[in-house]
């Protein structure tokens, strides 16, 4: 079957699509966007996270069909060319990446945790990251992140 | 500076001062990681790829009677099917111990006539489509014998166990000692016993093993892998009956390894599947594919016995390890040598006896793990520790102290600790840390502190001879370029060598390229494991750095008309106490014209030694990184629920090249061990794991534990580069030793048997209860 969404602000077509296809596999696979990563197919670590019309979803577990006609903005959406955003920024300033495999589904959702909640609580910044495994870092230099970038607020991409 | 140039690891921090090493800044790989950029193993591709499939067996012990691929082959999209017979030399073989006694039993590249765990590879499929090669899979027709098979590592130990391969189920038996260990016990005050246990552990790298391979120009079998370690190529070289010449290894950076990157994963099916089919293949496995058959953390069963004075002085201990190595060698030769090497801790322990076994049993196998054996006995002589204490009456830190090593002591191999040992000042500053008590939250609640030394080699086993070469040249315009065989887990491989050579160059960090893990374009600098990068590569840059400097010094001396001893090298730029300054792309330009050449390749060697098995002594590993964790933890009597309230770890790194990362390296590696100590489980009955679901393993999220509190002591002493030690392994040591102390000093009953479970809680719990008479 056929595809059509917008990922990133751009129109696409996925032709081929087959029954069961993830819209993981589609960005992945036929859209040439690796960013988003494949790391349990099961919705449990969140390295695929990536919003699908405004909202955050686990990318592995939304079917392409189901994409059809929606806005799907993933972690290559985010920097402004070699301008990051925000939260790309405070990552990088805070420490929050080692191996990298998780950061950019975490990337995506501390980007819609500061969207909706500009300044939060610890304890919800750890719900709201309870979701994406890392294995890596123990965590609190994402925290770090997400303090930092809540600090700054929406200033400006650097 | 001679000195520090022939012996790089002897320089003394704070001979100099520090411009680049020392700071925290962000590298040319986290950028691409924020933005999504970089191309890990699974995101490349290549023109008309085709995807590669590992066809598993299902059972854990049988005789293949028939392979059947005729259906597979013919789905539409199949390229090829491959089985054991299509393998011009179907042996991986690991001699782990370096040839000091394991048995010889290589590993079939695909299973031929025996299967000997559940997962192990039958057969091969490449196919244009993924869903073309899974299809394939379904179809490809194994017939067995079932046979009987061995589960558990002391069952496998017991006369008349199955065996799993004919040669016998011990792959190779550590005995480890010196003094009177007979008369130490006859004479001591007190002796104190445990059994403890630790069980098998998934890496649970948020990246699954995966590559490309395709055949490259002149015929090379190219592969770019998730790998530790592009030296296998010489394996897959022999596997493919080809020249070594002919088969080339690039490593992406990983997202993550801990050790499961450290042996071969996809590779050898890759190099077949594109030596078959002359075509690129991609391969990569899903999550639960890598959950049945990539390889664990060893299971260990551990004995201790320590007699000691009534002042807590350790005199002697008695040390049985039995590891769980799976159906194949691979590493666990080398894994159960740490154990026994490191057994008794960071103290003096006048007289050991120690035996340690690695076994073969019908489970997938066991290999590299962070830690590497020296991890798992931690639980054991930190529970000792805290076992002697409460006999004695004594504090628990007082008997630690009474028996942590210092420089100068003898260690149980007979080798004498040559550099600083600053673990009393982490265990000092760990316990600080912790501050006030917290009181219980709620009745039923009980609240408790434990802690946990440890020392952790990097490096090495010493008899290897290990050594890292790094090629480096500045190029016209001053930039830098540096090549040399790291590989990336994650853990700032690469980063941390710029830092070295921009120290050294005064090149910016900015005006460095670095080219890492390839075979063929890259000088070899062993993998990714055992500590040793920083070690090694960190070494043979700094050394590699010097020289070049010092080849490059008489001519900026000429030209700037100045003593070679008073230029400085920094900031892109070479300058004279007189103010005169030559940029680095001049001084390339001035050399060319005295036909100085500005590129280099250096070489560092790692000290060297033997060991005698017969006698067990001899030399180990090059040195140590020691630390401390501490922690507050409230358990719930009623649900055996155990919360970590506080967290503090302390690590003796030498010097920070890049305090950033080594705090990371200490948070991320505590946490892994906190997974270890309460949850992280791979359950196996009778050859097959219970779940292979990521959702039912257990591994800690961001609202499971509090944030671990570092301290990173400077003792100024290692033997890595300007005196760093070693830090990737050593903090998921102390953790579960740590949290089982401070749930004994909670609730009064000490957990031999990880991970600390609600239920081993509780049924410890009742055990005590049951055992102690109501009060009148």
């Amino acid at each position: 079957m056929r595809v059509e969404l917008t990922v990133n602000g751009e129109p696409q077509v996925a032709d081929d699509v087959w029954e069961g296809e993830s819209l993981l596999y589609v960005l992945r696979e036929r859209l040439g966007l690796p960013g988003a990563k494949n790391a349990c197919e099961q919705g449990e670590c969140g390295s695929c996270t990536v919003y699908l019309d405004g909202t955050v979803v686990c990318a592995c577990l939304v079917a392409a069909g189901q994409a059809e006609g929606a806005e799907v903005v993933t972690v290559e959406g985010l920097a402004d060319g070699d301008a990051l955003d925000p939260v790309q920024r405070a990552f990088l300033d805070a420490g929050a990446v080692q191996c990298g495999f998780c950061t950019p589904g975490l990337v995506v959702a501390v980007h819609d945790l500061l969207a909706r909640t500009p300044d939060p609580a610890e304890a919800d910044v750890r719900e709201a990251l309870a979701g994406n495994l890392c294995r890596c870092t123990g965590y609190e230099h994402i925290l770090a992140a997400v303090r930092l970038a809540a600090e700054r607020g929406g200033e400006g991409r650097s | 500076m001679s000195e520090t140039r022939s012996e790089p690891g002897a320089a003394a921090a704070g001979t100099e001062s520090m411009r680049i090493v020392g700071t925290s800044p962000a590298h040319h790989d986290f950028v691409d990681k924020v933005k999504g950029s970089l191309m890990y193993a699974a995101d490349w591709r290549m023109p008309g790829m085709l995807h590669g499939k590992v066809v598993r067996a299902m059972v854990p012990s049988a005789r293949i009677t028939a392979v059947d691929t005729k259906t597979a082959a013919a789905v539409p999209g199949v390229v090829a099917v491959l089985t054991a017979a299509d393998v011009p030399w179907n042996h991986i073989v690991e001699r782990a111990s370096g040839g000091l006694g394991e048995l010889s039993v290589s590993m079939p590249v695909l299973a031929e006539d025996r299967i000997r765990y559940a997962g192990e590879p039958v057969a091969l499929i490449a196919a244009r489509t993924p869903q073309a090669a899974e299809d394939a899979a379904e179809l490809i027709d194994v017939e067995y014998d079932e046979l009987p098979g061995v589960f558990d590592a002391e069952a496998a130990l017991a006369d008349g166990a199955p065996l799993v391969h004919d040669a016998g189920n011990t792959l190779i038996t550590w005995n480890i000692g010196r003094g009177d260990v007979d008369a130490a016990f006859a004479s001591a005050d007190v002796v104190v016993r445990g059994t403890y246990r630790s069980q098998r552990v998934e890496h649970a790298y948020m990246e699954p093993e995966a590559g490309v391979g395709w055949v490259d120009t002149s015929g090379v079998i190219t592969l770019r892998v998730a790998t530790q370690v592009i030296e296998h190529a010489a394996h897959l070289a022999a596997m493919l009956a080809l020249p070594e010449n002919k088969v080339r290894v690039i490593s992406s950076y990983m997202g993550g390894g801990f050790g499961g990157k450290e042996d071969m994963t996809v590779e050898p099916y890759l190099a077949l599947l594109v030596a078959a089919t002359r075509r690129p293949v991609r391969m990569v496995w899903e999550r639960q594919e890598s959950i049945l058959a990539s390889t664990k953390r060893h299971p260990f069963t551990m004995r201790y016995e320590t007699a000691a004075r009534s002042d807590g002085t350790i005199l002697a201990q008695r040390v049985d390890i039995v590891g769980d190595a799976g159906a194949y060698p691979y590493l666990s030769a080398r894994v159960l040598f740490a154990g026994a090497a490191l057994a008794c801790g960071p103290y003096r322990t006048p007289a050991a006896s120690v035996r340690a076994r690695a076994v073969f049993t019908n489970t997938m196998p066991s290999s590299a793990f962070r830690g590497f054996g020296a991890m798992q006995v931690t639980l054991g002589y930190e529970s000792q520790m805290d076992r002697l204490a409460a006999e004695l009456g004594l504090p628990r830190e007082t008997v630690r102290e009474r028996n942590y090593l210092e420089r100068g002591d003898t260690i149980p191999t007979g080798e004498t600790v040559g550099t600083a040992v600053a673990v009393r000042e982490t265990q000092r500053r760990a316990l600080e840390a912790l501050g006030e008590p917290s009181p219980p939250s709620a009745p039923g609640r009980k609240v408790g502190r434990g802690f946990a030394s440890n020392m952790q080699p990097y490096g090495r086993t010493i008899w290897f001879r290990d050594k890292a070469a790094c090629w480096m040249s500045l190029e016209r315009d001053g930039t830098l370029l540096i090549r040399t065989g790291v590989t990336d887990l994650g853990g700032g491989q690469a980063a941390s060598l710029c830092q070295i050579a921009s120290e050294v160059l005064g090149v910016p960090l900015d005006r460095i390229s670095i080219h890492i893990g390839d075979t063929q374009l890259t000088p070899l600098a062993g993998g990714t494991y055992a500590t040793r990068q920083l070690y090694m590569s960190g070494n043979a840059t700094l050394q590699t750095a010097y020289e070049l400097r010092d080849r490059l010094l008489p001519v900026a001396a000429e030209v700037l008309g100045a003593a070679p001893e008073s230029l400085v090298f920094a900031g892109g730029s070479v300058s004279a106490p007189d103010g005169g300054t030559l940029s680095l792309a001049e001084l390339v330009a001035a050399g060319e014209a005295r036909a100085v050449s500005a590129a280099h390749l250096g070489e560092w060697r790692a000290e060297t030694g033997a060991f005698d098995p017969d006698r067990g002594q001899g030399h180990s590993f090059p040195d140590y990184t020691f630390g401390t964790h501490a922690a507050e933890v409230e358990v719930d009597t009623e649900t055996g629920e155990i919360r970590v309230l506080k967290y503090t770890a302390a690590h003796d790194v030498g010097r920070a090249i890049n305090p950033m990362r080594v705090e990371g390296q200490i948070q991320g590696g505590a946490y892994q061990g906190l997974g270890y100590a309460l949850g992280e489980d791979v359950p196996v009955v009778d050859g097959n794991p219970q779940s292979t679901l990521f959702a039912g393993y257990l591994m800690p999220t961001s609202m499971d534990l509090p944030d671990v509190q570092v301290i990173i002591v400077e003792s100024g002493e290692g033997k890595g580069p300007l005196g760093a030690r070693g830090i990737g392994e050593p903090p998921c040591g102390p953790s579960a030793a740590t949290i089982a102390n401070a749930v004994a000093d909670a609730v009064g009953v000490r957990l031999e048997e990880l991970p600390l479970t609600p239920e081993r809680v509780l049924t410890a719990l009742d055990a005590a209860r049951d055992a102690t008479p109501p009060a009148a």
